[in-house]
């Protein structure tokens, strides 16, 4: 298991390398000037912006920018935002926090329900409840994040009044006040995501249990005397979680797309509504700096479904 | 009807398994007869697909009921109809009484759990016994299977082991809990020759030891010859023959019988001959929509029109000997 | 006696496909969908930016069968607009994916040296990209050029196809590269080449059309990927110039009168759920018919 996580982070480090050319090499062919925000800020004095040129060395060769700007970028120093003034690493740590925190509670409800549909769906295919929750697994993933949102915006706080729609972090209430209020404002944001996440997630528990239950070893299983349910939830199962704990790392990049999409709905403080925010106020490190955050986050995430794996498949462990 | 070793443990009369299928329905086991005594070793033969494989799976009813049906017959276990038997009164036939090893030993364990534990779920889930004591009895059976080291190697996952060493934890699994019946469905196919003979080797030791009777599915004559004590011939879903081993491999009686025996590569006459290998010309009817007649008419060197009226019945021409042959009808001992 | 029609491997996918109600159905409700976006300017010559501020925020009614904007613009005129604009961007930046991967695809399968694992790295890079952010930070930067070298629209569209196909076509890689990897060895493959077919000949006439099933499957999903990352990006307001009536855009505009004007954001959500929800389905019946060995 060491050598095989010991391999799984040699491969996360080009990953990550990679994944920074390519930001770099966006950035460096982009036409303009990244400062030319401050061209048009009065109190900036072109002296200024020359000796800001050289300071960040964007007349050097490229190759040269580019180490500079990683080493940058993995030592935190992500410069300050144009628009506020504030170190983008602080502002980043901010409002990472909200973000993974409705990524999270999105994902774990997201398993919640599609393990238990996907697995007695696998059990009885093609039946009513198959079909049904075939129906609404379509339905969840088509529907996009933004439209659900703004409906659930419009029935739960507009006609029916009984959630608030933007969020604060700052709640002026104590004890137990102010984890009902605080969950209220994030059930929707969260149900939208987890909704999205379990339609798909549901399709693929399924066809993952339909892979194993039709394998020698299952009916093996059957030969020896145990129950059905023993079958599925000891040896269907736990054979079917691997692909699907793959998957759910694999979907991140998708998720934090989502993320992004629901924070802008409902107005919350996180790291996706940064990012869009700054990109419409043009403050290029912010931009740059959100977009480093979120490769980062998917890296990290391969790395963890790649040791979830590992743990699960003793083929892997014990190879 | 007595079978001659013992009594009869295993009978199953008139089954019959269909599967539906897109194309129709397809008749895998079309009317089969079969007795297993106490004890005994009863080798069943024939080609691939000719339900040897679906009948061995309908008696542990593990044949996937969706697409199949057991849709005549009985399969009598001590007298016991298993086939409207519930499932929970199946499973504790299952492994208990009845065991079966199955054909390809590379996928037939769960990779994901120890060759211990899965071997000890089936004793704690019919002996009863705690953690302790099934680890116990499990380090003793990959013992009586030869596998060496076995304390060490109870806690070894599937992968760890070779193809033959897998089929030996299959047999310790099956016979952990001393079961009346083995079913061993083409157990040394899917494994080199020279594992072969060492799997057979150590399934005579077994019975030698457990005293269990053998259903021993194969489609190589020389297999059964060896091991067998009666052998049960079947073609296209049907039983053609049956008849002590001695006497099957004397005097065949049925034209399909007469044409594998004849089939078996032998070394000293090829060499002295320097003839072709004998085959059996034709292909097997499909199942889907089986001839009227005699399933064999079409291949057969001595084919008649009365074999293609009725398939010819399980008729008794010698002592334990049987054939569905309209030619040996004649003789037929009612 | 039973006479056996040789049946073509194409309408053997029909026949399966034909099993699939939900499919069928899906495929007559986009035809339909299609047909209105295609036609409807001509059967419903309303233009989309008549303002009219007597008519303003209006619930559907004959005059106005979607109902009116805050500008009294008629809202069914511009989702009809706005759904041709869906469609190409779809179309194209599914044509675009298809494209790349396929070649990527053909290239890494076919190849027995570095070039095919040095592609594959490749595919995986991008496919740890993230998508939207990744997406946003193109169109920030590259989209004023863009719009200065082939006018707002145009510049746009060029941009979001691009980046929206640029980004989607590793699956296809992926399935090609496989597609090829277990083709090429077969023996059809090995009997073309020992009839002197060459590389080229063997790869566009034998191995393209026997992968192509999952290709297809895929193409169909990416459609509706592209239609909702561009409406996505239209919602966010990063997508195409405000006065072009996209049904993110719509919906961009409709999402602060939810209160008073639901039936503005309600249509054009409706109708981005309607045309992904069919292709999904579509898509679904086209991978059981296409590759029916694979238990879905």
């Amino acid at each position: 298991m060491g050598s095989y996580l010991l391999r799984r982070l040699l491969i996360a480090i080009p990953s990550l390398l990679g994944i920074s050319v390519v930001l770099f090499a966006v950035l460096a062919l982009a036409p303009g000037d990244p400062f030319e925000e401050l061209a048009t800020n009065p109190a900036v004095p072109p002296e200024v912006r020359t000796a800001l040129r050289t300071k960040f060395g964007l007349d050097d060769p490229i190759a040269v920018r580019y180490v500079r700007w990683l080493v940058a970028m993995l030592g935190g120093d992500w410069g300050f935002s144009f628009v506020s003034r504030i170190d983008v690493g602080a502002l980043i740590m901010q409002r990472l926090p909200t973000t993974l925190f409705v990524i999270g509670s999105s994902q774990l409800l997201a398993i919640l329900i599609a393990l238990p549909v996907g697995i007695y769906a696998a059990t009885r295919p093609y039946s009513l409840f198959d079909q049904i929750a075939n129906a609404f697994a379509f339905v969840g993933f088509s529907l996009p994040t933004f439209f659900t949102g703004l409906l659930f915006i419009l029935v739960f706080s507009i006609w029916l009044d009984w959630l608030p729609f933007v969020y604060r972090s700052d709640i002026s209430a104590t004890g137990w006040q102010w984890y009902l209020e605080h969950a209220r404002q994030a059930i929707m944001p969260i149900a939208v995501l987890a909704l999205f996440q379990a339609a798909s997630l549901t399709r693929y528990v399924r066809s993952a249990m339909l892979d194993v239950i039709r394998l020698d070893y299952v009916t093996t299983a059957r030969a020896k005397g145990l129950g059905e349910r023993v079958v599925i939830l000891k040896h269907v199962v736990r054979n079917a979680l691997i692909p699907v704990v793959t998957l759910v790392a694999l979907q991140m990049p998708a998720i934090f797309g989502g993320a992004i999409i629901t924070e802008q709905i409902f107005r919350i403080p996180g790291i996706g509504s940064l990012l869009i925010s700054s990109i419409l106020a043009n403050d290029t490190p912010v931009v740059m700096a959100v977009t480093f955050v979120f490769a980062c986050l998917v890296v990290i995430f391969n790395l963890i479904a790649d040791i979830l794996y590992g743990w699960l498949d003793p083929r892997i462990t014990f190879a | 009807m007595k079978s001659g070793v013992g009594e009869a443990l295993l009978e199953i009369r008139g089954l019959k398994t269909h599967f539906q299928t897109d194309d129709g329905m397809v008749q895998a086991v079309d009317g089969v007869d079969l007795t297993i005594a106490r004890g005994e070793t009863v080798g069943v033969v024939g080609e691939s697909g000719c339900g040897k494989t679906v009948t061995a799976m309908s008696i542990l009813k593990l044949v996937p009921m969706p697409p199949g049906r057991i849709v005549a017959g009985q399969i009598l276990w001590q007298g016991r109809d298993l086939v409207p038997l519930p499932p929970e009164a199946m499973n504790d036939i299952r492994s208990k009484q009845i065991a079966i090893v199955f054909q390809e030993p590379m996928t037939s364990l769960n990779p994901v759990y120890t060759v211990g534990e899965q071997i000890a779920e089936v004793i704690r889930r019919h002996e009863g016994l705690g953690r302790r004591a099934a680890l116990n009895k499990t380090t003793e059976m990959l013992r009586l299977v030869q596998i060496p080291n076995p304390q060490r190697r109870v806690h070894d996952y599937p992968h760890q082991f070779s193809g033959g060493m897998r089929q030996r934890v299959m047999i310790a699994m099956a016979l952990s809990c001393d079961p009346k019946l083995l079913i061993a469905d083409e157990p040394t196919t899917a494994l080199d020759v020279t594992i072969q003979a060492q799997i057979l080797e150590l399934l005579h030791d077994m019975k030698s030891r457990f005293g269990m009777a053998v259903m021993l599915i194969t489609h190589a004559m020389g297999v059964v010859a060896e091991t067998a004590q009666r052998v049960v011939v079947m073609y296209a879903g049907k039983v053609i023959e049956e008849a002590p081993v001695a006497q099957l491999f004397g005097q065949p009686r049925h034209p399909y019988t007469r044409g594998l025996i004849r089939s078996i590569p032998r070394i000293d006459r090829a060499a002295a001959n320097r003839s072709r290998l004998e085959t059996i010309g034709g292909v097997v009817p499909s199942l889907l929509r089986p001839p009227p007649g005699c399933r064999f008419a079409a291949r057969c060197p001595h084919v008649m029109a009365k074999c293609r009226d009725a398939s010819p019945p399980l008729l008794e021409v010698g002592r334990g000997h049987k054939v569905a042959c309209v030619l040996e009808q004649p003789e037929a001992v009612q | 006696m039973g006479r056996s029609r040789p049946v073509s491997p194409a309408f053997e996918a029909w026949r399966r496909f034909r099993r699939h109600p939900l499919a069928l159905v899906s495929a007559a409700v986009l035809l339909m969908m299609i047909a209105a976006i295609v036609l409807g300017p001509t059967l419903w010559p309303v233009a989309i930016n008549d303002i009219d501020f007597s008519a303003r925020l209006k619930g559907p009614s004959w005059a106005h069968p979607f109902g009116t904007d805050d500008l009294g613009q008629d809202l069914l005129a511009r989702m009809l607009y706005g759904g041709r604009i869906s469609l190409a961007v779809g179309l194209a930046a599914m044509a675009v994916a298809i494209l790349v991967g396929t070649l990527i695809g053909a290239v890494a399968g076919m190849s027995r040296s570095w070039l095919g694992s040095a592609l594959m790295w490749l595919t995986d890079l991008f496919l740890s990209l993230p998508q939207l952010p990744l997406l946003l930070l193109v169109i920030y930067l590259f989209r004023d050029f863009l719009k200065g070298l082939f006018g707002p629209e145009g510049g746009v569209f060029i941009l979001i196809v691009a980046v929206i196909g640029g980004l989607r076509w590793m699956p296809v890689a992926r399935l090609v590269r496989a597609q090829f990897l277990s083709l090429r060895e077969k023996e059809f493959v090995e009997a073309a080449r020992a009839l002197g077919a060459s590389k080229s000949r063997q790869v566009v006439r034998h191995i393209l059309p026997n992968a192509l099933g999952p290709v297809i499957v895929a193409g169909t999903i990416d459609v509706a990927a592209a239609i909702i990352a561009e409406s996505t990006l239209s919602f966010l307001g990063l997508g195409f110039p405000p006065d072009i009536p996209t049904w993110g855009r719509i919906l961009y505009d409709a999402k602060d009168y939810l209160d008073i004007a639901p039936h503005w954001a309600m249509f054009p959500g409706a109708a981005i759920f309607l045309a992904v929800l069919t292709i999904n389905f579509i898509g679904d019946g086209l991978r059981d018919a296409l590759d029916p060995r694979k238990v879905m």
